[in-house]
């Protein structure tokens, strides 16, 4: 049987490539993702390994779980613990760390980084004058206020030296400093394309937090004294809010973080590996189909002299496991490079990658080797199956006729009520709201089966309905809508793989376009300011509270607010509470009122949303306890019900009702309104105001709708690419049918081309095939992609009621024609073939 | 006009040739492996004639027939349909002189199978984007008896009747001459009797020219003249062929074939 397997893997070495690049390309990406994550993982640990030489236990301030008296963050830890913690028994020595956020300029002003990592710390001398975590390469340490050091990947890209003045800003206000010393560090933020500054230690602390204090505690052990020793001669000294861990302990859920990190990233790769390979499944059972149907005589003669049903099954298991190992192990090689070219990719693009060997873990070979394995083997079972039916007698007829008729009626039964139940449960699930997801999901996923079970049936229509148009290109236009019919299942399958990827396609852009118009109407009916400022960069970083005090000065602005968020508990439940100025909010904001108005805000005097008033049945003057960010219990009147939106929610109250609670002041935003509103005037007068900040964003509505724009743009490029794979899968799925169709029906073609269809002819027929099988399936990716795009959105708009159902018809469009292009693509080769097919060999008879 | 076939006879009513070789060589290969299938044939088909090329397996029957066609090349020499030069003509030329000109019957494989009868038939005149004249493709489909059938398939016919749709369909654009490869090798002796008949009678009542290739020679005792073919050169030619006729023929080329 093996022999026999393997002689027939070898005699259709040309019908079976199709089916082995598809499941080496879904391979490839399954192994490349692997090496891909395990490189990119293996470097991070290795590289934050090395930050922690040199520390052996860390204190940090740690916030109790059950600590309800105390909303806000743990305090700082002091200079007296560092001195403390240097001087227990088995300590050598000890050092105070200060972070915190530092954008850099260079020398045009723009931010260097872009904002993905911009941090500021503290150089600390130890007894030997140096600090062991950084490396000092040019110049000296920074010792007194005014001076900085840089790291030497950040100096490099802003062209800094020595002896430079360089723009900085923590919070806000700008600092012009010192360059005086460049140096390399460990430090993985850095080693990830950060940018890291260094001050004195006391400059660090008044600019990044307060005076005497530290955000950590590193303790390195006399030479005999084991972390753990160390560990509990500190835990003795530790204050009650602080925490102290062994380095091996930090290193060990820092690696743990990068891999958990990773770990998602891989399962978001693999699963459009995944569906790189689901599409491929189409194009296996397609090749395994034909080629038993061609082998129909042989395998029936197998049976005649004495095979077993199990034994023909297991001959073209066989077959599929040689097919799907092959390509298996091609598919590995061709991950591996993936890999290796994906990391330089990503280096160059600016996000470094920390220096390491490529990873190929013996779970990737072993993982992308089954994968094409199974795969493989799964999808050639059901031909396999169908194999084994065929009946001995059918060696001596000329003709096995298969039961098609009676199988289709019973796969449109079935197919019809799989999609009817699918449709259902989805539209359903559109009507819950949130709770939908499930049902919704479930539904998808029975409506894309009955889908791939009915697209034989609706390919008959479908593709009669282009029967005008085809009918422009004459004989060959009708000879290609006929073919294109002629063996539903095939022309099924492979319009199927086509529409995967479509629906994915389509259903993103229709939900990622209605989103961002939802996203950008909510922001552009909630907010009345002209400009909002903000810090750049990720995270919400906070803003120096200078910000807004300068620009209120300013004669052009008319209206100013600083809004501010301070952790506390409302009502025993965590919450925020968002300070605002009450005299300038109604001015920067809009929000409907369900109860009292912007005027109410003031003192004691809270807004609340609709969510909390229904929560807690608070109307106007009830009252709300409060436990403030420091600890103290207050309590609040509600002046007003709000409805709120994902931009204004929550309980707003007074700047001066929070401000004395909070333990470091600073804006997260700031709103204002200008003398003649939004213009470029305004714009540069505002940044002049403020320094020419590198840090500092300021957006009037149309700069924030350009952002939410741009995210998702950025969003969905990297969906397609993602799902450029799966297309590409099922352009080789059309390839392979045509070529299918070309082998089997050499003898019409022939005729055809004896009595007077010329070559262009044939080319076109076989190209107009291909367009109609892709349209086919791009038809109906289109058609599901906006379904589930509209249900998908109706969950989302439960969540943002601004959220409207936008059709993006010109980029539907485009994928329409896409899949014409996959059509016109996938048919040169057929085509080519078929045009150049010996006639004399073709019409003669068998 | 250089060579006259042996034993050629002019008769009244078909004075000019529908199709003519002259030195007409094929050779396959090159070197040691070099086979000649044709050698220097020189042949004329006259219009309105039904004339049957026999000979032996691998005697070069059916190249000189692709080769008169326009299905294949020629390696020297000339072949001519009408006052058309056949080597001379670039591929799509010559597709348009077989759309146009040509008339074929396949033994197998003769139709399309997403096609009904009647867009089978017409399928040459509907490839060339021409209207079929009616009156003619009545005619035709009354003379070979499909009028109940056009709507049908081909695998709702009978092999017989399929091969009554080739011939209409080669019948139907009125083409300069038909030529047939072995018309009736995939049918039983009745239907094959049949398909024989109307082309028998499509020379007679409509003047049709056909040329047809076969090693039966019931078949060929059908046709008006008989030429025979061994070894790539025509060797002899009957006319008026009966059946025993052309079978004791045949009998003396295999004899002089095994001797020499």
């Amino acid at each position: 049987m093996l022999r026999t397997a393997l002689r027939n893997v070898l005699a259709h070495k040309a019908r079976l490539l199709m089916t082995v690049l598809a499941v080496m390309l879904g391979v490839a990406f399954v192994a490349g993702t692997l090496v891909f994550t395990n490189t990119i993982s293996d470097a991070y640990q290795k590289s934050s390994q090395k930050g922690f030489q040199g520390v052996d236990v860390a204190i940090t301030p740690d916030k109790k779980d059950d600590d309800s008296a105390n909303p806000g963050e743990p305090p700082r830890l002091s200079q007296q613990l560092l001195d403390r913690a240097s001087k227990v028994s088995g300590a050598d020595s000890a050092y105070g760390v200060v972070q915190g956020d530092s954008a850099l300029a260079d020398k045009k002003g723009d931010l260097i980084g872009g904002g993905f990592s911009n941090r500021g710390g503290n150089y600390y001398p130890g007894a030997d004058g140096k600090d062991a975590r950084y490396n000092m390469t040019e110049g000296r340490a920074p010792k007194a206020t005014g001076e900085i050091a840089l790291d030497s990947k950040t100096a490099e890209r802003g062209h800094y030296k020595p002896g430079d003045s360089i723009r900085v800003s923590v919070n806000g206000p700008v600092r012009t400093e010192k360059v005086v010393g460049v140096f390399t560090t460990d430090d993985g933020n850095v080693a990830a394309g950060g940018t890291l500054a260094l001050y004195d230690t006391a400059t660090a602390q008044k600019l990044m937090g307060k005076p005497g204090q530290f955000d950590e505690i590193d303790v390195k052990a006399a030479a005999g004294t084991s972390q753990a020793t160390l560990k509990s001669s500190i835990d003795k000294v530790l204050p009650e809010q602080a925490k102290a861990d062994t380095a091996k302990k930090l290193a060990k859920d820092q690696a743990k973080a990068i891999e958990d990190g990773m770990s998602s990233l891989q399962t978001a790769m693999l699963v459009f590996a995944g569906i790189a390979l689901f599409v491929g499944i189409f194009i296996i059972v397609n090749t395994f189909s034909m080629l038993v149907a061609q082998r129909t005589k042989e395998l029936a003669l197998m049976r005649a002299v004495g095979a077993t049903r199990r034994q023909v099954t297991r001959s073209v298991l066989i077959e599929a496991t040689i097919v799907g190992a092959i390509a298996a192990v091609v598919g590995l090689v061709a991950g591996v490079g993936i890999g290796a070219v994906l990391r330089s990719v990503l280096n160059s693009t600016g996000a470094k990658v920390p220096d390491g060997p490529l990873i190929v873990a013996p779970t990737t070979v072993l993982v992308s080797v089954l994968v094409g394995v199974v795969v493989t083997v799964l999808s050639a079972w059901l031909p396999g199956r169908r194999a084994a039916k065929i009946p001995p007698v059918a060696a001596m007829n000329s003709v096995h006729a298969t039961p098609t008729t009676r199988g289709l009626v019973v796969r449109n039964t079935i197919g019809a009520i799989l999609a009817a139940a699918g449709i259902a449960l989805v539209i359903s699930g559109a009507g819950m709201g949130s709770d939908g997801q499930g049902p919704m999901a479930f539904g998808a996923a029975v409506l894309v089966i009955g889908v791939f079970v009915l697209t034989p049936l609706l390919s008959r229509p479908l593709i009669a309905a282009a029967a005008p148009v085809l009918r422009i290109f004459g004989m060959p236009g009708k000879l290609a809508r006929q073919n294109a019919v002629r063996n539903p299942r095939r022309t099924a399958a492979t319009a199927s793989a086509l529409m995967v990827g479509l629906t994915l396609i389509t259903g993103m852009t229709v939900i990622a376009g209605s989103m961002q118009k939802g996203i950008d109407k909510m922001a552009a009916d909630g907010l009345r300011s002209d400009y909002v400022v903000s810090m750049g960069g990720t995270g919400g970083r906070p803003l120096s509270p200078e910000v807004s005090k300068t620009l209120a000065k300013l004669p052009e602005v008319t209206s100013i607010s600083a809004l501010r968020s301070s952790p506390a508990r409302v009502a025993g439940d965590t919450d925020s509470l968002t300070g605002v100025d009450p005299k300038a909010i109604k001015d920067l904001v809009n929000v409907d009122f369900t109860e009292g108005s912007f005027a109410a805000l003031g003192g004691t005097k809270a807004l609340i949303d609709d969510k909390i008033a229904d929560e807690h049945d608070w109307k106007v003057g009830s009252t709300i306890p409060v436990t403030y960010e420091d600890g103290r219990s207050g309590k609040l009147t509600v002046g007003g019900v709000y409805k709120g939106n994902q931009m204004i929610r929550g309980v707003m109250v007074d700047n001066a009702a929070v401000t004395p609670h909070m333990a470091t002041v600073a804006d997260f935003q700031v709103m204002l309104k200008t003398k003649g509103g939004a213009t470029e005037h305004n714009k540069d007068l505002l940044k002049k105001t403020l320094g020419e900040n590198p840090a500092i964003k300021i957006q009037n509505k149309q700069d924030t709708s350009d952002e939410i724009a741009s995210a998702f743009t950025l969003m969905l490029n990297m969906l397609y690419g993602l799902l450029a794979m799966a297309v590409i899968v099922a352009v080789l799925g059309v390839i392979n049918t045509l070529a299918m169709s070309v082998f089997e029906r050499s003898k019409e073609i022939g005729m055809l081309r004896a009595i007077g269809l010329d070559r262009s002819g044939i080319k076109r027929m076989v190209r107009l095939e291909s367009l109609v099988i892709s349209l086919f399936g791009g038809v109906l990716g289109l058609g599901l992609g906006v379904f589930f795009g509209w249900a998908v959105g109706e969950l989302i708009a439960a969540e943002l009621p601004s959220y409207e159902l936008v059709l993006p018809w010109a980029r539907m469009g485009l994928f329409l024609l896409m899949a014409a292009f996959v059509g016109a693509i996938a048919a040169l080769w057929p085509a080519r073939r078929a045009s150049k097919l010996n006639m004399l060999m073709a019409i003669k008879a068998e | 006009m250089t060579t006259m076939p042996l034993g050629v006879k002019t008769t009244a009513h078909s004075a000019a040739a529908a199709a003519r070789a002259t030195d007409l060589s094929k050779v396959y290969g090159e070197g040691e492996t070099q086979v000649i299938a044709l050698d220097s044939v020189s042949v004329e088909f006259r219009q309105a004639e039904f004339t049957a090329i026999m000979g032996p397996s691998g005697s070069g029957k059916s190249t000189l027939m692709h080769c008169m066609a326009g299905l294949d090349t020629i390696s020297s020499g000339s072949a001519r349909i009408g006052d058309v030069e056949l080597t001379t003509l670039k591929d799509k030329k010559l597709t348009q002189l077989r759309r146009d000109k040509i008339g074929f019957i396949f033994q197998a494989f003769n139709l399309l199978p997403t096609l009904n009868a009647l867009e089978n038939i017409t399928l040459p005149m509907d490839i060339a984007g021409r209207k079929a004249d009616q009156a003619w493709l009545d005619q035709v489909v009354a003379t070979v008896g499909l009028a109940g059938r056009l709507k049908h398939r081909p695998n709702q016919l009978s092999g017989g009747q399929q091969q009554r749709v080739a011939v209409a369909r080669a019948l139907a654009g009125q083409p300069e001459i038909i030529f047939a490869d072995e018309p009736t090798g995939n049918l039983d002796s009745r239907s094959g009797a049949e398909v024989l008949g109307f082309l028998r009678n499509s020379v007679r009542e409509m003047g049709q020219t056909i040329v047809m290739v076969t090693h039966d020679p019931v078949a060929a005792s059908y046709s008006d003249r008989v030429v025979f073919l061994a070894d790539g050169r025509i060797v002899d030619e009957l006319r008026n062929p009966t059946a025993d006729g052309v079978l004791d023929r045949m009998k003396r080329f295999d004899a002089k074939g095994r001797t020499s």
